[in-house]
């Protein structure tokens, strides 16, 4: 672990930038409210909050995406109105979103040059890469393709773009949801170094443990307003956490899994090739999980999370059968419905669009899937009083805050609408549940919420396999954990006898005999393997 | 300056209004056309939209062109609700027409109660196996049942000429392509007294009212709605797309179908080349007009059948060709189309920013 950041580094003089009560207003929602908020030449400043927090706004009003409708913003002491993208990029500030947005066919240097003003020559431009690429320890050829890349690899590009323009200001939007722990460790060095040159970083997260370890000053919202400021080497995570929401972190209550219970999902030597050219080909995958226990799968976004997910959903059907066995029956080819029929429930990780219809009522997507297990019909019709009651039902005991059953999907915050879909499954008392990304994109109390939720649907008994990309969320809640890395999977370990550092080194493929078959002995439960 | 602004949920109110607005602006547009053509846009209006249902016997005429509309547009509404567009009811229609009539044919002279109810089936079936092509074409080799079905359309106009200018011609019929009258037993009972409202309009309603049952009541039509909303969760709650397709595509072909059996066994009596009137194409504008809802189909096909039979009087009466009707159609899908917009979006009056 490296040092703790060094506070006295920030120059006196001009602050580079200023913003004086900024609010912004959507119609229906206000996302920011008087924000007050200073960086300084070589500050790296935390913005902390929750989703919905509004943070996200006040960096679009930053980099010109969209316009605040109240307030001030200073650049390096002066009043500026920050137009577009283009604008804020002439002034010299950075942004490197979330979400890529690089184009998968062209090369590195061809996206590249896409973002910059004119049209450079490829050949000098692959050579400035190069020099920033070394100079920052951020190492990537300039000639691959996109999508030849992975994921941190992509971030590389996105921060090499912004970084050939010179910018004094840095914004980073929740960049370590993608990467590997060791990948961060990377990150934090190359932004330590930016900084060290006198750039502003503004660095927006919720995770406590990263902005401890790498923000000079944070600045917290709640609700679009700025709850605190606070200076996070002098802090703890629970005074920060209480900060940022309001009150102490919530937990789960843990009990340890049984082990010995009925073996209810089997992937025997599950492999399958994607249509998709840009997907990932699953290669000869073996798990097993049993009633009364949670087992989880991590890895870095991309590496056949997506593909795995619809092979055992009956999304994707298979050419044989039993590389899928589900509650006993070899189900590789069957359809999602009959998959349903033989136990098996699913929360997939888009809410909108897949797990629920956006513009149906709360009742309607009850019928989605509930609609044959819950006696919801009736010759053919639809029994709309008893999906209407089921859904209610649901609301009730996962503390949806919503208009009642006929509120639309899309009407829901994200955290509440996840509550709902994972009600819904929950509700039909499934023999194995499988849910993907439990609480991508859900504020605190309700992820704590769902994990319970599932802990508890161990507790009765049912099995429960958990894909996130979130490390700390499956240690919470897992018990044993493996690993998917480009359409592989890692065997099993308890979760209490590893490590997120060993974890970490596994996502990037390197697991003990990671090119060793595995197969497990039927009927056992699966062992660690030797380290 | 204007500005379009997007609403945080699509207005309710809009999405019914919307139509009305369109018909509101067909009405002024239609006025300016007339003036154009230097007719006096009053006298105009009143010919068009007042003199076809000034008496019983001119209601009766709006129903019976109102009843092939109604039939195909309750049938597209179905697929469309799961994005499954067929646009060659045109086709399916012939198609019904051409196999009722070869059940009328083959029973000729024939006195049985149950010669109409065969041609009504055969009409249902022609229509659906004429729509079959798209879905296997669709479902086994991902064709674009837009171009496959519109296609067929033509396909169908030729094959009914073939028909009626070959094997099926009437021997008497002095070498017009037509096939002989159909015998009384293969015409449609009237309704009204003294009209040409015919026991078709009866089955239309009946079927609108199955269309309502089946969009919106029954789990067949739940599925169909969740796979035109949402197609990802359509395939996450195991709803099988191919099913979608194949349901969407032969209940609108079926009730094509019976809808140019009600025009051969109605008022034609015989199949002509001529018997594709377009009824197939206007259709999908009374769907969308119509909300794509039983209901709404109702009320937008009396109105595309009243710039039916208006263009047959503004010919008559104020010497205006007869593309008058196409014109006044394609205004009011402009306008729609238009009007739509609203839906999700409002017009906001926004002073520049300084």
């Amino acid at each position: 672990m490296t040092g703790r950041p060094t506070h006295g580094k920030t120059p006196d003089g001009t602050p580079r930038l200023v913003l004086k009560g900024i609010g912004k207003v959507y119609p229906g929602v206000v996302a920011n409210e008087a924000v007050d908020l200073e960086v300084r030449p070589g500050e790296i400043r935390a913005v902390l909050g929750e989703n919905g927090a509004g943070k996200s706004t006040l960096m679009k009003i930053i980099y010109g995406v969209t316009r605040p409708s109240a307030g001030q913003m200073l650049w390096e002491g002066k009043a500026v109105h920050v137009e577009n993208p283009a604008h804020a990029r002439s002034l010299g500030i950075g942004m490197v979103f979330q979400h890529f947005s690089l184009f998968e066919t062209l090369t590195v240097v061809e996206n590249v040059a896409l973002a910059l003003p004119g049209a450079p020559a490829l050949d000098e431009l692959a050579q400035r890469i190069t020099e920033v690429s070394e100079r920052y320890g951020l190492p990537v050829d300039p000639r691959r393709h996109i999508h030849a890349l992975s994921v941190g690899e992509r971030q590389r590009v996105e921060i090499i773009r912004c970084l050939l323009q010179n910018p004094r200001l840095l914004i980073m939007d929740e960049p370590t949801s993608v990467l590997t722990p060791q990948a961060v460790r990377k990150l934090f060095e190359t932004l330590r170094q930016l900084a060290a040159e006198g750039c502003s970083i503004l660095y927006i997260s919720h995770k406590l443990d990263e902005i401890q370890e790498l923000c000079h000053t944070a600045t917290v919202l709640r609700g679009g307003k700025v709850t605190g400021e606070c200076i996070p080497a002098q802090e703890t995570p629970q005074s920060m956490a209480r900060l940022m929401i309001g009150k102490d972190l919530p937990h789960c209550v843990h009990g340890s899994a049984r082990g010995d219970g009925e073996l209810r999902l089997r992937l025997a030597g599950l492999s399958h090739a994607c249509e998709d050219p840009f997907g990932t080909d699953l290669k000869d995958i073996h798990l097993d999980v049993r009633a009364g226990e949670i087992v989880g799968i991590a890895g870095v976004s991309g590496n056949g999370q997506q593909e795995l997910l619809r092979a055992i959903s009956g999304e994707e059907t298979l050419a044989v059968k039993f590389p899928v066995q589900i509650c006993g029956v070899e189900a590789g080819r069957l359809k999602p419905a009959a998959r349903r029929r033989l136990g098996l429930a699913f929360v997939p990780e888009e809410r909108l669009g897949r797990g629920a219809v956006p513009g149906m009522s709360l009742a309607d997507n009850a019928l989605l899937t509930a609609a044959r297990g819950q006696d919801m019909l009736a010759g053919g019709f639809v029994r709309f009083g008893r999906a209407h009651a089921f859904a209610q039902r649901c609301i009730e005991a996962f503390k949806v805050k919503c208009n009642g059953p006929a509120a639309a999907a899309k009407s829901l915050s994200g955290g509440n609408l996840q509550k709902f879909i994972v009600g819904r499954e929950i509700l039909q008392a499934p023999r194995l549940l499988v849910c993907a990304q439990p609480t991508w994109g859900v504020d605190v109390g309700a992820a704590t919420f769902i994990r319970q939720a599932l802990i508890d649907l161990r507790d009765r008994g049912c099995a429960v396999l958990v894909i996130s990309e979130e490390l700390d969320e499956l240690f919470e809640v897992c018990d044993r954990i493996a690993v998917i890395a480009k359409g592989r999977l890692s065997p099993t370990r308890p979760a209490a006898q590893t490590s997120v550092e060993d974890i970490g080194v596994w996502m990037s493929g390197m697991w003990p005999a990671a090119d060793l078959e595995h197969q497990p002995p039927a009927g056992t439960p699966t062992e660690p393997a030797n380290a | 300056m204007l500005e379009l602004e997007a609403r945080t949920e699509p207005s309710r109110l809009m999405s019914w209004a919307s139509p009305l607005l369109a018909v509101a602006l067909m009405l002024a547009g239609g006025m300016l056309v007339f003036s154009a053509l230097g007719k006096d846009p009053v006298e105009g209006f009143r010919i068009f939209f007042l003199n076809p249902v000034k008496d019983l016997y001119g209601v009766s005429e709006l129903l019976l062109k109102a009843t092939p509309l109604m039939l195909c547009a309750i049938g597209l509404a179905i697929g469309f609700r799961a994005n499954v567009w067929n646009i060659g009811a045109e086709g399916q229609f012939m198609l019904g027409a051409v196999a009722a009539t070869g059940v009328a044919l083959h029973f000729d002279g024939a006195d049985s109660a149950f010669v109409l109810p065969a041609m009504v089936l055969a009409g249902a079936l022609g229509g659906a196996a004429w729509a079959a092509i798209p879905a296997l074409l669709r479902t086994r080799f991902n064709a674009n049942e837009i171009l496959v079905s519109l296609m067929l359309v033509y396909v169908a106009q030729l094959f009914v000429s073939w028909l009626v200018f070959g094997p099926w011609k009437d021997p008497d019929g002095f070498n017009f392509p037509q096939t002989r009258m159909f015998g009384e037993a293969a015409l449609m009972p009237m309704v009204l007294e003294g009209t040409r409202l015919h026991a078709g309009f009866v089955i239309a309603l009946g079927v609108l009212v199955a269309g309502y049952a089946f969009m919106n009541r029954s789990f067949a039509g739940f599925r169909m709605r969740v796979a035109g909303e949402a197609p990802e969760a359509a395939r996450y709650a195991g709803f099988s797309a191919a099913r979608m397709i194949w349901v969407g595509l032969l209940l609108g072909g079926a009730a094509a179908g019976v809808a140019g059996m009600g025009e051969v066994a109605g008022p034609m009596g015989q199949l002509t080349d001529k018997v594709g009137s377009g009824y197939g194409f206007a259709a999908i504008i009374v769907a969308f007009v119509g909300r794509l809802n039983a209901f709404g189909i109702l009320l937008a096909s009396l109105l595309m059948a009243l710039l039916y039979i208006g263009g047959e009087q503004a010919q008559q009466y104020l010497n205006l060709p007869s593309s008058i009707s196409m014109v006044f159609q394609g205004m009011l899908l402009f306008f729609l189309l238009g009007s739509d917009v609203f839906i999700n979006y409002r017009l906001r009056l926004r002073r520049r920013a300084v």
